[in-house]
């Protein structure tokens, strides 16, 4: 089968995975609290009205503000209940924050993602550093589940980004940088103890810190005993990618980028192809989460493969329906890939709206 | 079209990223410049040490020597730029077309960095009070009074964090390479030409390039590549706004440039005779499209300011726009969108004082703020400022820009808060000494001496010896019995 029929018999899948989800999400004994009150508002009845994924369109956009405050269980749907419910911050540097519930979807979002990943950079059995954001965030948790899916130990690092947007806000880059530092202690502290660790979660600015760090030590990334490492930020740009495979890393180490969101779960990134020059394309793990790049100034309007345009979220899973949010970012519109045959995205960077506005931390 | 690669120690890297160089009136990409990240500075800084090892292979003489061969170079000669050539001509519209500099005054700032480059041995000569230079080089030396003395480098590498709109500060970093030290430049977004243009005059005249590095990024790289060059460079400049002064107050690996609000004061033994002075008082305001640290924002006098606004401002007030490549052309364009239009309102809101009252709107045939289709312009502007505490008495902007302020002389340095130059007509010797002794003031000029003329022997916002080196002990020999 050629790859537009693979495209288009993905596309059904997510039809179907569409109505499904629609009616768990407004069902009267499954829906959440949430939903069912929101329905209300509507000028359509989703469960008769709502037969593809296009018919999302007739949904307002998912407003992240609605995620601020409580109380949570009103996004519960009603059989996940009794379920343990495990609540994370999706952003937000000040008052309330926007947080959303959890019981399951971090563990599935990352077990598909171990799918994605080759054995012989991440070898099973091997254990993980996580050196990103700790505290209240779904990271943590969901790498940690990443190392145990694959029968390995998740070491991780206490940091709180928020404290270094804060100092950098205040223009204290001095603190921040031994906000850094710190942070990077605790992982070669981690690192230098007998750990086996092969495998790591991070960001463009620690590995950089980290890497510099060994090399100042007369040691290296490869040396310490890394394999293979997943990055995740809108500051893995193509020229970052070049960067870290030339010259911090060397040959023997692989890095993959990967983007994704709180809401959303984890897009991975297009196989690495020397034909592609560093270009980094994003796929959603369809049709869990879905990716579109659409107009700037027309949300239901998808842009031409290779256009730019804002990026936007949808996620359907039996915890959590997003019928359509604007990311915080820009970037390309990509045609199907055989790996993951639907639309994805590259270039992927802050909205050139928001840019401007936008503190970069430590991570 | 002409690229523009990163300099890496010497070697050009070609990136991933590049921004466009656009020319703010057309909107035509003058060269594509490949875009740095802030790992790579980070990274290259670790081999700086090569840098100054390089430099110290010759003497500082020899390297003296090499900047007046350079000076030629820069003046006269095509040089290379990326994959092209640029000719001087060519240097003077491309920087005009970037910065909005009206392209005789870019010629005037050329001419300006090859004199300092001609006389640097004049010029280390005096900001290191006559130290053998080799002292410098070899660390250590004995003066021709007797004295061991000893220098120490604070650096391998210093770190230059460069505006786009003000390419007189070029200047500035020019003694580092004569230093030995090796030179790290991340240039303004819009001005990557005098960079890599004197980067390759020194490279013609001798100087070997691995002692260069050039990052450029364009403005969203700005904090990147410019946080990465002041962490990684034990000694850096950096240009800013008051903010970024405020910022780096006190960090000693950080010297932070920014407005100068230079001034002149007219003594109460001289002012009756202001007329004398109106030409001193026009050119320090004007020349240079008021576009510099050192241009005049302030006259302060104890009586006669209306007299004095008034006539400053028959002169200034009819100045408008001209196309750049005019000879006449004193106004230089605002190429940010938006940029010239704060400015405007933040005079306007300041004007509503009732101490404060614009004297150039009844001169100007139309508004402060001519809006064109890629760029702006703010025509001169002259305030009378009755009240020495208002906060127009102490403002600064980038362009043709004063305020006339009423003020007691014995008030003056009480009022006049930090000053970079301040050009005090005078010859009443308490005024003087209190003037020699106030530490507000960084350049004092006593006599007639727009604030604009700078002598380059004497030291600009400190002495850039001290910066990178340090005086320390040295004995190789048990001192004389005491």
């Amino acid at each position: 089968m050629d790859l537009s029929s693979v495209a288009a018999s993905h596309r059904e899948a997510l039809d179907q995975h569409t109505r499904e989800t629609v009616q768990w999400h407004f069902g009267e004994a499954t829906g959440s609290e949430f939903w069912l009150k929101k329905k209300r508002e509507f000028d359509f009845d989703p469960l008769t009205d709502v037969n593809s994924f296009t018919d999302l369109r007739k949904f307002p956009l998912f407003e992240d503000e609605w995620l601020r405050g409580g109380p949570m269980r009103r996004w519960v749907p009603q059989p996940l209940q009794d379920k343990p419910i495990y609540v994370f911050e999706t952003g937000g540097t000040t008052g309330v924050p926007k947080s959303r519930v959890v019981v399951e979807d971090h563990w599935t979002d990352y077990e598909i993602f171990s799918d994605t990943i080759p054995d012989e950079s991440f070898p099973r059995g091997a254990n993980w550093l996580m050196l990103g954001p700790s505290g209240p965030r779904r990271l943590r948790l969901a790498v940690e589940h990443l190392a145990q899916h694959r029968g390995g130990i998740c070491f991780c690092v206490d940091l709180d980004p928020r404290w270094v947007v804060k100092l950098l806000k205040k223009g204290k880059v001095t603190e921040a940088q031994e906000y850094s530092s710190h942070v990077i202690d605790q992982a070669m502290t981690v690192l230098g103890a007998d750990n086996d660790i092969q495998c790591m979660f991070t960001t463009p600015k620690l590995l950089e810190a980290l890497a510099m760090r060994l090399l100042d030590e007369g040691s290296s990334i490869e040396e310490a005993g890394i394999k293979g490492i997943f990055c995740g930020g809108t500051e893995f740009t193509p020229q970052w990618y070049r960067f870290a495979c030339e010259e911090l890393l060397g040959p023997n180490v692989y890095i993959t980028p990967t983007y994704g969101n709180t809401l959303m779960g984890l897009a991975c990134g297009k196989p690495f192809d020397p034909a592609d020059n560093y270009k980094i394309t994003y796929y959603a793990p369809q049709p869990r989460a879905v990716v579109e790049v659409v107009d700037f100034d027309d949300h239901t309007k998808l842009v031409d493969y290779g256009q730019t345009g804002r990026v936007k979220l949808y996620t359907m899973t039996k915890e959590l329906f997003v019928p359509g949010f604007l990311e915080r970012d820009e970037g390309e519109r990509e045609k199907p890939h055989e790996k993951y045959p639907w639309d994805g995205v590259s270039g992927v960077r802050p909205y050139h709206v928001f840019a401007k506005t936008t503190t970069v931390g430590v991570y | 079209m002409i690229e523009i690669p990163v300099i890496r120690w010497g070697k050009p890297y070609e990136s991933m990223q590049q921004m466009d160089v656009v020319h703010f009136e057309t909107g035509e990409t003058l060269a594509k410049v490949h875009e740095a990240n802030g790992g790579i500075i980070k990274m290259d800084m670790r081999k700086a040490r090569k840098a100054r090892e390089i430099l110290r292979s010759f003497s500082v003489n020899d390297l003296i020597r090499m900047c007046e061969v350079a000076a030629d170079f820069y003046v006269d000669a095509d040089l290379p730029l990326g994959n092209g050539t640029q000719s001087p001509d060519e240097f003077c519209t491309m920087q005009s077309a970037t910065t909005g500099l009206p392209e005789h005054m870019c010629r005037f700032n050329m001419t300006k960095n090859a004199f300092v480059l001609k006389n640097m041995g004049q010029i280390l000569d005096a900001l290191t009070r006559g130290l053998p230079l080799d002292i410098l080089t070899q660390g250590f030396g004995v003066e021709d009074r007797g004295v061991m003395v000893s220098y120490q480098a604070n650096c391998n590498a210093s770190g230059w964090v460069l505006p786009s709109n003000s390419p007189g500060v070029h200047t500035l970093w020019l003694p580092v390479i004569p230093l030995q030290i090796g030179l790290v430049m991340k240039p303004g977004p819009a001005e990557p030409w005098t960079p890599y243009r004197m980067y390759e005059a020194f490279a013609q005249a001798g100087v070997p390039r691995e002692a260069f590095c050039l990052y450029p990024g364009g403005q969203d790289k700005g904090a990147e590549l410019g946080g990465a060059v002041l962490e990684s460079c034990e000694r850096s400049v950096i240009f800013g706004g008051t903010a970024t002064i405020e910022q780096y107050h006190g960090n000693p690996k950080v010297q932070a440039h920014g407005p100068g609000f230079s001034k002149i004061v007219l003594g109460d033994d001289k002012v009756d005779e202001w007329e004398k002075y109106l030409d001193l008082m026009f050119d320090s305001i004007y020349v240079n499209s008021g576009r510099s640290c050192i241009s005049c924002s302030g006259i302060w006098v104890s009586r006669h300011a209306s007299e004095i606004a008034d006539a400053l401002a028959q002169r200034l007030g009819p100045v408008a726009p001209r196309p750049m490549n005019d000879p006449d052309s004193g106004l230089a364009a605002f190429t940010l969108p938006g940029a010239a239009a704060a400015m405007s309102s933040q005079i306007d809101e300041g004007c509503q004082s009732p101490c404060v009252t614009e004297v150039t709107s009844q001169y100007r045939d139309g508004d402060r703020l001519v809006c064109n289709e890629r760029c702006d312009f703010l025509r001169p502007t002259l305030l009378h400022v009755s009240d020495p505490d208002d906060p127009m008495a102490n403002t600064e902007y980038m362009f043709p820009f004063a305020s006339v302020v009423e003020c007691p002389q014995d008030q003056f340095l009480n009022k006049c808060g930090y000053t970079l130059v301040c050009s005090a007509i005078t010859d009443d010797e308490s005024f003087k000494r209190e003037l020699l002794d106030a530490t507000n003031v960084d350049r004092l000029n006593i006599g007639e001496v727009k604030t604009l003329q700078l002598n380059w022997l004497q030291p600009h916002e400190g002495n850039i010896i001290d910066f990178l080196y340090r005086g320390r002990a040295f004995q190789n020999s048990p001192p004389p019995a005491h």
